[in-house]
């Protein structure tokens, strides 16, 4: 069911027919018929929470549908299980990487092959995956353990993985959530010169209107678990798309920016560090971020941000250097937090910001749980808990079944919203975001952006570190690149010239 | 020849020997560890097994009269201790810490129970090898006198090293040890690949607690083990889940091991008790040693509880 099929050339095409998916009383997919043609390549668009994935996983046999039929090239099948659609060449791409991080690429390869060999001879089927690489429009270290791989190359990975298992119809959930656009736009300009030779059919979910039409022929869109519309990209601006996805919602305005930085909040003076892979070194020798103000850190991903982020917020220890919050050394303790009213939003907030199997009223009440107006308190008030994370859902529209689901249940822009409420609620002085957009469709971004906007002019300090160029200009009044662990550059946010920035996030100044 | 012959060589000497004979039960069980660590989940019982397999192994070699089927015996309780801790571990909300730690009480209480009527008795010894042909002195010859079981830990060593390396089988363990979600995606099922890791792993114990009854000490009495089972997990965190590493590391404990006895037959009569303590000393200073707060071990497998 691989190898041979990588013979096969074809493209499949795929139909669901009335697709509904119940969770108990929640319906998350609603009589949604759409059709892929063999060897287009077909995007999917929707809200965070309209059911994009849960209609591929319905697809994909990782649920059954409650109702409904899945056409495969023509012929109506029933797919108990993901084996069984990889057995009809459907394969699948996930949000999160599937690749096993500590296995080389050519083990990976080769252990996802349905019919791997008992003994394993590695000159041989090294040999074997060059010979399939040469065929393909892209390669990868093959020695290499994923986890020593940028986050594009572990993407093309998972893309030649499906190819190599002879899959003729892929689908990609947010495939570039976790790249640059550089590596955005190379990954999907290879997949689509595969749907152009006819080797492959796509279904991508993707957020980003830009990718759509760069790279798609026709686009399905949901809402709220039903289809909203569809058609072909040639005929719909970004504007019709938008509106069929949010309905007759009001699209958000991005949030004017109003009032003078102040004094400064957050100072770091002389910091020192080692990067994850414990051989780059950190060093940012000055960053000042004063009240009203947004500091954006722009930079490729994998230059230090993220661990500047950890050591703001307490979970890296820098070797040297200081760290001060309203001129008061500052060790990322919850007592100094709360006192100084300091706030986060890291990225990947299931993992970092979250107790995935605890509720969302939990989650919500991270802050507060344990204090009683000034003082600590002994015994939860859980009415007040309850109370108080109903109206923060509300006011957030974090879509949940219940608030006493487990945070992990929600899709990933909900779990985005729902960690916002907690820390933007109350008084903020110094906010410290990474990346606060990933995988959000565009109407939260705009949301999301517009209450840090307003939490700056709200007299807040915010230091945003983005991957995403496109924000840092939209929100930063002053912005910084990091670039090799060091800060590299700085300009002003009104007259910052883009491609001088582009410079010297590659490196090159 | 006698000692003084030998001088300060038979220092080096004693605890070479002393290296080789205390480090087969160490060897086998942090194989079995190794093992079952691979696939994700940690096995704490493996010192029951280790006691039971021991008691097992006398009881079967004295009844039939041959120490091999002993160790048969041993093997096969550790494979039944190993797969019920595999499959109580795979039932929903249950901890692989919790379940090696009531498993290690019972195994060692179950051996206890049955192996009241086996102190007394004397049972068959396994053989020994002499690599020591080429010495004229018999202080050498004795001291080379290798078990068979030492050997055969050294080739499953290589054994298991080469398996997950090469072998379908390796590389499905270590992918379901690594990630239980890339595991599920290529069609693997978890739950089943530890189990049966589990029951291997314990089989690994079984042999290494048939060497302590039936070779050296030598006897089975409820003392017969000092913790190897449990120093076995530190020794495979200090090997790096490399089953080669674990050879060498069981060897450097075995040494440890050997220094008090080695400096108490040359003669030094005080305070050579205190190197009893050493593989204790050494298993805190490892641990020490190797740890980091901000880093993840490298080579630990990702669904291992304790570095998750
Ligand atoms: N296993 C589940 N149990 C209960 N509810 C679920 C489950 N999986 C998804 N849901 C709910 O179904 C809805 C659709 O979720 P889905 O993950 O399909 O959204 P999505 O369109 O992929 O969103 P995103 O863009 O944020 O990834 C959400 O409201 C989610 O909370
Ligand atoms: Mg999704």
């Amino acid at each position: 069911m691989t190898v041979q099929g990588q013979n096969a050339k074809g493209a499949l095409g795929v139909e669901t027919v009335g697709m509904t998916m119940r969770f108990g009383g929640f319906t998350a997919l609603d009589d949604v018929s759409i059709e892929i043609r063999p060897g287009s390549f077909h995007a999917l668009l929707g809200e965070n929470g309209a059911g994009k994935s849960t209609l591929v996983k319905c697809i994909m046999g990782f649920y059954r549908a409650t109702a409904g039929q899945l056409m495969v090239g023509g012929q109506e099948v029933d797919i108990p299980d993901p084996n069984a659609a990889h057995a009809m060449g459907l394969g699948m791409v996930y949000q999160h990487f599937t690749l096993v991080p500590s296995l080389t690429a050519a083990e990976n390869l080769v252990i996802s092959r349905a019919d791997a060999p008992s003994v394993i001879d590695w000159s041989r089927e090294t040999a074997a995956l060059e010979a399939f690489l040469d065929g393909m429009p892209f390669r990868v270290p093959l020695d290499q353990p994923i986890n020593r791989l940028a986050a594009g190359e572990k993407q093309k990975l998972e893309i030649l993985k499906q190819l190599y298992l002879g899959r003729r119809f892929l689908i990609l959930d947010e495939p570039t959530s976790v790249l640059t656009p550089a590596e955005a736009d190379e990954v999907l300009g290879l997949v689509r010169g595969l749907c152009e030779a006819g080797q492959i059919t796509v279904l991508m979910i993707t957020h980003k209107f830009r990718e759509v039409t760069a790279f798609a022929d026709e686009v399905s869109i949901l809402r709220r678990g039903r289809l909203a519309g569809k058609g072909r990209v040639r005929d719909l601006s970004h504007a019709e798309m938008a509106a069929m996805m949010v309905g007759a919602a009001a699209l958000p305005q991005s949030a004017a920016r109003d009032g003078a930085a102040g004094e400064p909040v957050l100072s770091l003076e002389g910091v020192r560090a080692i990067d994850r892979s414990g051989l780059k070194p950190i060093a940012i020798d000055r960053l000042e971020v004063r009240a009203r103000e947004i500091v954006g850190i722009a930079g490729i991903s994998g230059n230090g941000q993220m661990e500047l982020m950890e050591i703001l917020a307490g979970q890296r220890k820098p070797a040297a250097g200081s760290i001060r919050v309203k001129g008061q050394p500052f060790n990322a303790r919850r007592q100094q937090a709360r006192i100084n009213c300091v706030r986060y939003l890291p990225e990947e907030p299931l993992r970092n910001a979250c107790a995935p199997k605890m509720s969302v009223t939990e989650n919500i009440g991270f802050r507060t749980f344990d204090v009683n107006g000034k003082g600590p308190r002994f015994w939860l008030g859980m009415r007040e808990l309850g109370r108080n994370a109903a109206a923060l859902v509300r006011e957030y529209k974090v879509k949940t079944a219940s608030l006493e689901s487990p945070i992990a249940a929600l899709s990933g822009g909900n779990v985005q919203r729902a960690v916002l409420a907690r820390e933007l609620s109350g008084e903020v002085d110094l906010l410290l975001i990474s990346n606060p957009c990933f995988g959000l469709d565009f109407s939260a971004v705009g949301e999301i952006r517009a209450r840090i906007m307003a939490a700056r002019n709200n007299g807040a300090a915010v230091l945003l570190i983005s991957e995403d160029l496109d924000e840092i200009m939209e929100l930063a009044d002053r912005i910084l690149v990091m670039a090799e662990g060091r800060i590299a550059f700085e300009t002003p946010g009104g007259q910052a010239d883009i491609t001088e920035i582009g410079r010297h996030m590659a490196g090159h100044a | 020849m006698s000692e003084t012959d030998l001088g300060l060589w038979a220092v080096p000497l004693a605890i070479l020997a002393g290296a080789i004979r205390v480090s087969t039960p160490f060897l086998f069980v942090s194989l079995g560890e190794c093992l079952t660590e691979r696939s994700g989940r940690i096995n704490l019982g493996l010192e029951g097994t280790l006691v039971f397999g021991a008691m097992a192994g006398y009881a079967v070699a004295y009844e039939s009269g041959s120490a091999w089927a002993g160790v048969g015996a041993a093997a096969l309780a550790g494979i039944v201790f190993g797969y019920v801790h595999g499959l109580l571990c795979s039932l929903p909300k249950v901890n692989d810490i919790a379940i090696g730690i009531a498993l290690m009480i019972l195994g060692m209480g179950l051996a206890f129970f049955f192996g009241k009527s086996y102190v007394q008795p004397v049972a068959p010894n396994l053989p020994a090898i002499g690599l020591g042909w080429w010495s004229e002195s018999p202080q050498v010859r004795s001291a080379l006198q290798v078990n068979a079981l030492f050997f055969i830990g050294a080739i499953a060593a290589l054994g298991l090293w080469w398996m997950f390396k090469s072998t379908r089988v390796g590389l499905v363990i270590r992918v379901v040890g690594d990630s239980s979600d890339a595991a599920r995606a290529t069609g693997l099922r978890p739950n089943r690949v530890r189990v049966l890791s589990t029951a291997a792993g314990g089989a690994f114990a079984g042999i290494g607690g048939a060497y302590l009854s039936l070779y050296y000490p030598g006897s089975w009495n409820e003392g017969i083990s000092s913790g190897q089972g449990l120093m076995a997990v530190a020794l495979v965190i200090f090997a790096r889940w490399n089953p080669i590493l674990c050879f060498w590391a069981a060897l450097l404990f075995g040494g440890a091991g050997a220094l008090g006895p080695a400096l108490q037959s040359v003669g030094i009569s005080q305070g050579y008790y205190l190197f009893y303590a050493a593989p204790y000393v050494l298993t805190l200073l490892v641990l020490i040693a190797t740890s980091s707060p901000n880093r993840a071990m490298t080579g630990a497998p990702g669904e291992l509880s304790i570095t998750k």
